[in-house]
Order: C-alpha cells, then sequence, then structure tokens
C-alpha cells in the first residue's frame, strides 16, 4: 500500500470520527426539544392529530433509509448505475416526507394547535426543526449524487457519499424519537 | 482582503435574504425580514471571506484554489482565509485580547456610573454598556484561550502538523465577525440592549429589534465553539505524534479536550434556548409563555444546563496552563498527573447535573433544592485535586519566578478565595440571601477574571516568544503582575462586601450610604484597567524591538519548545517520535522527544536538571 493510500484511509476515520461527533451534537437540539415538550405539555395531545398520515411519512422515512442503505453498499461494491438509482429513490422519498409535514401535515395543525399554543408550539418546533435536517440531508445527498453522476466515486474513496447516507439515516433515527413524542405519547 | 470581500458579499447577502422576505409581504424592519436577511448575509460572509474559493468549489465539481501558504508576506496573512493552525491561533490571539480590552473599557464605563449613587447614564444606557461588558466578556472567556493558545499550541505539543480539519478550523474563526458586528450595531439602535447576558425572557422576547439582534449573534458564536470543540476532540484523537500515548499527553492538552467536550455537547442547549426565543418573538411559539402553554422558567432550565458548564469550558484550560506552568517553571514533574487528569474528566462528568444551582430563587419545585446543593458541592472535590496537585509540584520545586509563573501563582490566590465565596452561592439557605447582589458579581470574577484571564495573560507571557520569536522585558512583565493582582483582589473583595451590604447587580443606581465603597472598588478598578497600558507598551516594544527569542528561551521539555521560534509551516522539521513523559525534570537519563534519527534537531535537546 502507497503512503498516499494510508493517509486517505487516515483522513477518512478522521472526518468519520468528527461526523459521529457533529451527530452527537446536534441530537442535543432535539434532545432539548424533546424535553421541553413534556416540561410544557406533559403527554397532553389534542385527539385532531393525523394518525394517517403520521403512519404513512413515518414508513416513507424508514423506507428511504433502507434504499440509501442499499446505495451506499453498491458504492462500495463499485455499482455506480445501482448507487445513482437507489440514491435518487432515497431524494424522492424525503422530498415525500418533507411535502407531507409541510403542505399536508402543517395547514391541518394550524387550525387544531396553532404555533401560539403548548402544544403547538412543540409540534412545529420539533417537525420544524427536523424538517430543516431533511431538507439540508436532501441537499447533501443532491450534492452526491451529481458527484457520483460525474465519476466522483470510486470503491477505496466514496467519503463523500457516506458521509451524506450517514446522516440521512441519523435524520431518521431522529424522526423515530419525535413520531412517537408527537402522535403516540399520552391521549 | 478577505473582510472587504467578505462584507461586500454579505451586504449582497442580506439585500438578497430580506428582499425575498419583503416579496413574500413582510413589513420592511421586521423581525422575519431581518432574521432571514442575517442569515443570508452569514452564508454569504464566509463564501466571501474564502470558503467559496478554498472548500465549496470542490462540492460543485470545480478545483478548489490554493490557501496563502505560510510564507506570503508577512502580516497580510493574517487578514485572509488560512487555514495553518498558527495563523487562525494569532487572528484569534489578536481579535480577543481586542475584545478584551473593548469590554475591559466599558467596564470602566460602569465604574465611572458607579462612583456616584446617582451616575451619569440613564438606566437603558447603563444596562446596554453592562450587557455588552457581559456578553463580550463571556465570548472571551469561552473562546480566547481555546481559540487562541489551543489553536496554536495543541497540534505543537501532540507532534502534528496542523488540526484534523484545517478548514473548518478558519471557519470557527471566520464566524466570530459577524458577532461582533451584530453586538455593536444592535447596542447602539434605539431601545439597546437591556436584558443582560443571560437574555432571559420575557424582557428579552419584548425588547427592540436590537435584542434580536443581540440573539442571533449568541448564536452565531454558539455555533463557532460547538465547531472549534469537534476539531479539537479529534485532533487530540487522531492526529498525536508516534510515543505521544494519552499518559504522555501534556496536561494542557488534557484541559483543551475536556472543555472541547463540554462545547460539543453542551453548547447545543443555549442555542436551543436562544432559538425558542427567536421562535417565540418571530413566529409567535409560546414557549416561555405560561399563560398559552409554555413553561416560566423552561428558558433558565435550559440556559443554565448549557451555561454552567460553559464556566468549565472557561475555567479548565485555565486549570490546564496552571499545572502547564507550574510544572516548568517548578523544575519538578507534575505531582500526581494522573490525579489531575482523573479531576478535570470528573469535572467534565459533574458538569451537567448542577445547573440548577442557579435557580435557588426563581421559584423552581423546592425539591430540587436539595439534590443540586448535593451535587454542586461534589465538584468541590475534583477542583481540589487540581490544588493539591498544583500545590505538590510546587512544593521543594525549584521556583523560576518568571511572568508567566507569577501569573500561574496569582491564578492559584484568587481562585481559592473564588471557590471558597462560591460554597455560600451552592448552599441555598445562605444564597437566598447573597443572589443578585454584588457578592455574587464579586465571586465570579474572583474565578473567572482572577482564574481563567490571569492563566490567559499567563499563557500569553509563556508562549510569547514562540510565536514573535522575540523577548519581552521581564521587568514590565512583572510590573504588569504586581499592579494587577493587587488592583484585582482591592477591586473584587470590597465588592463582595457591598453585596452583603445588599447592593444589588444590574442596576444603575445604589443607596448613597454605599458611596465610600463604590469609590474605592471604581479606584481600585481604574488601577486594574491602567495594568493593561503596561502590558500592551511591552507587548508592541517587544515585537517591535524585543531581543530574538532562542528556540527554548527556558530549556524546557514539551515539544513546542523543540523547534524554531515561530515555528515553521508545518511545524517541525523532523520526524517527532515521542519516549517519555513531559514533565520528568530532574529524573535521570529521561527524555520527552526521541533524539531525531536522520533529520538533524533544529534546537538543543531538553535539559534534564
Ligand atoms: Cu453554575
Amino acid at each position: 500500500m502507497t503512503v498516499a493510500a494510508t493517509t486517505l484511509k487516515y483522513q477518512i476515520v478522521n472526518r468519520r470520527l468528527g461526523l459521529w461527533l457533529f451527530m452527537v451534537s446536534e441530537s442535543m437540539i432535539f434532545l432539548a426539544l424533546l424535553a421541553s415538550r413534556f416540561y410544557m405539555q406533559g403527554t397532553n395531545r389534542p385527539a385532531e392529530v393525523n394518525q394517517t398520515l403520521g403512519l404513512i411519512i413515518t414508513s416513507i422515512l424508514l423506507l428511504s433509509s433502507f434504499t440509501a442503505n442499499r446505495a451506499e453498499v453498491a458504492i462500495a461494491h463499485g455499482d455506480r448505475s445501482s448507487f445513482l438509482r437507489l440514491l435518487l429513490t432515497t431524494i424522492g422519498l424525503g422530498l415525500v416526507f418533507l411535502a407531507g409535514v409541510v403542505t399536508i401535515e402543517w395547514p391541518e395543525a394550524l387550525h387544531f394547535a396553532p404555533p401560539s399554543t403548548g402544544y403547538g408550539t412543540a409540534f412545529f418546533a420539533l417537525t420544524g426543526m427536523h424538517a430543516f435536517h431533511v431538507l439540508t440531508g436532501v441537499f447533501i445527498l443532491a450534492l452526491a449524487f451529481l458527484k457520483g453522476r460525474r465519476g466522483g466515486y470510486t470503491v477505496d474513496d466514496h467519503w463523500g457519499a457516506e458521509a451524506s447516507i450517514v446522516y440521512w439515516h441519523f435524520v431518521d433515527v431522529i424522526w423515530v424519537f419525535v413520531y412517537p413524542t408527537l402522535y403516540l405519547v399520552g391521549s | 482582503m478577505s473582510w472587504i470581500k467578505g462584507l461586500l458579499f454579505g451586504i449582497v447577502g442580506f439585500v438578497i435574504g430580506s428582499g425575498l422576505m419583503l416579496l413574500v409581504g413582510q413589513r420592511r424592519a421586521s423581525e422575519p425580514m431581518v432574521t432571514v436577511g442575517y442569515i443570508f448575509f452569514l452564508v454569504a460572509w464566509l463564501l466571501g471571506v474564502g470558503v467559496w474559493d478554498h472548500w465549496a468549489r470542490g462540492w460543485f465539481g470545480l478545483e478548489n484554489k490554493p490557501t496563502p501558504t505560510f510564507k506570503s508576506h508577512g502580516v497580510a496573512r493574517y487578514f485572509a482565509f488560512s487555514t495553518d493552525h498558527k495563523v487562525i491561533g494569532v487572528q484569534y490571539l489578536v481579535t480577543f485580547v481586542a475584545l478584551l480590552l473593548l469590554a475591559g473599557a466599558l467596564a470602566m464605563v460602569i465604574r465611572l456610573q458607579l462612583l456616584q449613587p446617582t451616575g451619569i447614564l440613564d438606566p437603558q444606557t447603563y444596562n446596554t454598556v453592562m450587557s455588552m461588558h457581559g456578553i463580550i466578556m463571556i465570548a472571551v472567556a469561552v473562546a480566547a484561550v481555546i481559540g487562541s493558545l489551543g489553536n496554536y499550541f495543541v497540534p505543537l505539543l501532540i507532534g502534528a502538523e496542523d488540526m484534523a480539519f484545517p478548514r473548518l478550523n478558519a471557519l470557527s474563526y471566520w464566524l466570530v465577525p459577524p458577532v461582533a458586528i451584530l453586538l455593536v450595531v444592535g447596542s447602539l439602535l434605539p431601545g439597546g440592549f437591556t436584558s443582560g447576558w443571560r437574555v432571559y425572557p420575557p424582557l428579552a422576547e419584548r425588547g427592540g429589534i436590537s435584542m434580536l439582534l443581540f440573539l442571533i449573534a449568541f448564536l452565531t458564536f454558539g455555533l463557532s465553539s460547538i465547531i472549534g470543540g469537534l476539531n479539537f476532540i479529534v485532533t487530540i484523537i487522531r492526529m498525536r505524534a508516534p510515543g505521544m500515548t494519552w499518559g504522555r499527553l501534556p496536561i494542557f492538552v488534557w484541559s483543551i479536550f475536556c472543555a472541547s467536550l463540554l462545547s460539543l455537547i453542551f453548547t447545543q442547549f443555549v442555542a436551543t434556548a436562544l432559538l425558542m426565543e427567536l421562535l417565540d418573538r418571530v413566529v409567535g411559539m409560546a414557549f416561555f409563555a405560561p399563560d398559552q402553554g409554555g413553561g416560566a422558567i423552561l428558558y433558565q432550565h435550559i440556559f443554565w444546563f448549557y451555561s454552567h458548564p460553559a464556566v468549565y469550558v472557561m475555567i479548565i484550560p485555565g486549570f490546564g496552563l496552571l499545572m502547564e506552568i507550574v510544572a516548568h517553571f517548578s523544575r519538578k514533574p507534575l505531582f500526581g498527573y494522573k490525579y489531575a487528569v482523573g479531576a478535570l474528566l470528573g469535572i467534565v462528568g459533574l458538569s451537567g447535573i448542577v445547573w440548577a444551582h442557579h435557580m435557588f430563587t426563581s421559584g423552581m419545585q423546592d425539591f430540587l433544592t436539595a439534590p443540586f446543593m448535593l451535587s454542586t458541592e461534589l465538584i468541590s472535590i475534583p477542583t481540589g485535586l487540581v490544588f493539591l496537585v498544583t500545590l505538590g509540584t510546587i512544593w521543594q520545586g525549584k521556583l523560576r519566578l518568571t511572568t508567566p509563573m507569577l501569573f500561574a501563582l496569582g491564578f492559584l490566590f484568587n481562585f481559592t478565595i473564588g471557590g471558597l465565596t462560591g460554597i455560600f452561592n451552592a448552599d441555598a439557605p445562605t444564597d437566598l440571601q447573597l443572589h443578585n447582589t454584588y457578592w455574587i458579581v464579586g465571586h465570579f470574577h474572583y474565578t473567572i477574571m482572577g482564574g481563567e484571564i490571569f492563566a490567559f495573560l499567563a499563557g500569553i507571557y509563556y508562549w510569547f516568544p514562540k510565536i514573535t520569536g522575540r523577548l519581552y522585558s521581564e521587568r514590565l512583565g512583572k510590573l504588569h503582575f504586581g499592579i494587577m493582582f493587587v488592583a484585582f483582589n482591592l477591586l473584587y473583595a470590597p465588592m463582595m462586601i457591598a453585596g452583603l451590604y445588599g447592593m444589588n447587580r444590574h442596576v444603575a443606581t445604589y443607596p448613597p450610604e454605599l458611596n465610600g465603597i463604590n469609590m474605592f472598588i471604581s479606584i481600585a478598578g481604574f488601577v486594574l484597567g491602567s495594568s493593561f497600558l503596561v502590558f500592551i507598551y511591552n507587548m508592541a516594544t517587544a515585537l517591535r524591538r524585543g531581543a530574538v527569542a532562542a528556540a527554548n528561551p527556558w530549556q524546557l521539555r514539551t515539544l513546542e519548545w523543540q523547534t524554531s521560534s515561530p515555528p515553521p509551516e508545518h511545524n517541525f522539521s523532523y520526524a517527532v517520535r515521542v519516549n517519555g513523559h513531559p514533565y520528568d525534570y530532574g529524573v535521570d537519563d529521561s527524555t520527552h522527544v526521541a533524539p531525531a534519527t536522520g533529520a538533524p534537531m533544529p534546537a538543543a535537546a531538553p535539559a534534564a536538571e
């Protein structure tokens, strides 16, 4: 192995550690918001919360984590066309999720829990903060897609793709905590 | 160059961002317009100062331009986007010493006001001055040591070429100027800052647009310190030279590691608390409106959950500098190195479970008082260990009373008083009386100013020859220390006494019977302020015509002294290999750095006495 290869490998481990630390730090925002939801409102939840929609968008987001994972496996094996197809699917699912939250759920919630109420504050702050992370995730996945289409990734060096996908998983895991807190807890 | 381009880009960004908000129907100078405009300003400013040229082009498949190299035209490189940790360290150092002096000047204004029971300023102006002094000093205390001395010396001390993420390092520095711009602009707007640096609701939520600028400035600063913390952690875990085991890590590096852990995890909480206030203000949410279903003291819980650990972000690097300098200038191994490391990690571990000791008078549930009292007092155990380590190191040492050593010893004295007076604030029964008086002001200035700022000055004097390649006047350095140490104690001890007589903080006036003691405090304050003139004069003359510093003027063992002053672009001209403990002065046949094989050593081998 050449010296350059070992340095690249070493650097990728640095970056991986950096990304994980970033995610640890970032989850603290959600920890504070989740704790605030219970501090302000206990387990109070309005009956009008749209359970069907919640379930659908949650499933879509979890599905996108699966396609993201397949995309990573594909590029790690040098299968560029599958990588691009799966990544595009992931981006599409992410956008559907975003549309579900912003264009359907938010207008509904404005009626039964406007942001000037306790539950509404928690609801809009948590879904909004999460949607912001979904948006940045989609943006980074799109950058990875463009780079992949230019042939920018190899089996040994596909850090950008890996990072965007790991971040995407992070966004999904956060939703796994946000969803029950807003949709399922209490009555 | 970077500054001008960044500002131009930033202004264009602000126009675009705020214009977009006008298009969607927001009023001119409304809060959403200013907020979105600022976000665009910030992104454009960063792109302008160099993120675009040296970083972001790569994301879009373009060729990145090379960053200015070390040799490019002297002073100019400090105004440009550089990824060299030494350049960034100096950028931080100069920026934060300037901010320290600015906030110090504001303190002089406060003392001028308090010379008389009813001073010269109206209450609102006074509050703005006090809030500016507070927030700038908080920023200095959080970032001055870590950003400047940490950036410059952590890579050197662990034998690395640079930080793990040099571009991220530059980013964390370039986030600082917008903070300063926002604060200065905000303080001049009508309304000013009225809420002190803690920006408690509802005052902070109901103040004018200047309060909005304060909130987004604070948020931006938080982002900078999170990024910096992340970078230090990865650097210290991954970039150590061969042989630099965790057990041989200089204690200053350990302290930066611990402080970085705290910034990485806890800063997000203050960011969230500020964001909640922003959402309450800009979008009309109800986080801190109990009548609408929010929580009245929710803000205080989240805010102090960060802001207590933040005092350790401030003081742990101070502890690191204290032990580092005391070990070198006592010419003895650091006494109980493992206990010192354990103490720092212990403080990190306890820091997250003590926050409500700031809230004994807030009206929180009574059952919280006793546990938080207990956990707070537990912290005196690791802190006490740091003191034992320092005293054990000094004991029977061959003390060299250089300027940095004097500042370190001053730290030891001041922080002892700061720590002992803290017990009365940790105990709820006494705190109920002392809360919100000048006792508190005196106490925390004893810890942060008498502790961390003394350590910061010790560090500047300690490493000045390394950074600049020049020697300062020891005589003037000692004069600075003498005036500052005496004036400091004459300033803050009476302040605590004034607090015991019931003088309230955050108030522009006070009862006439406290006039005498306040005049005394103010005069001591002016003397303390003037001691910095000696400091500036000493540094300025040393830079211009100080004697040239050798690579290792004090014959010390750690790595930064085993390279030229200032160090070359990639720090060492030989392959660094560490083979011993950094502080084993006087231990037979012990070295810290193995003699280089092949490449010549640039400096004399470390001397063991
Ligand atoms: Cu505290």
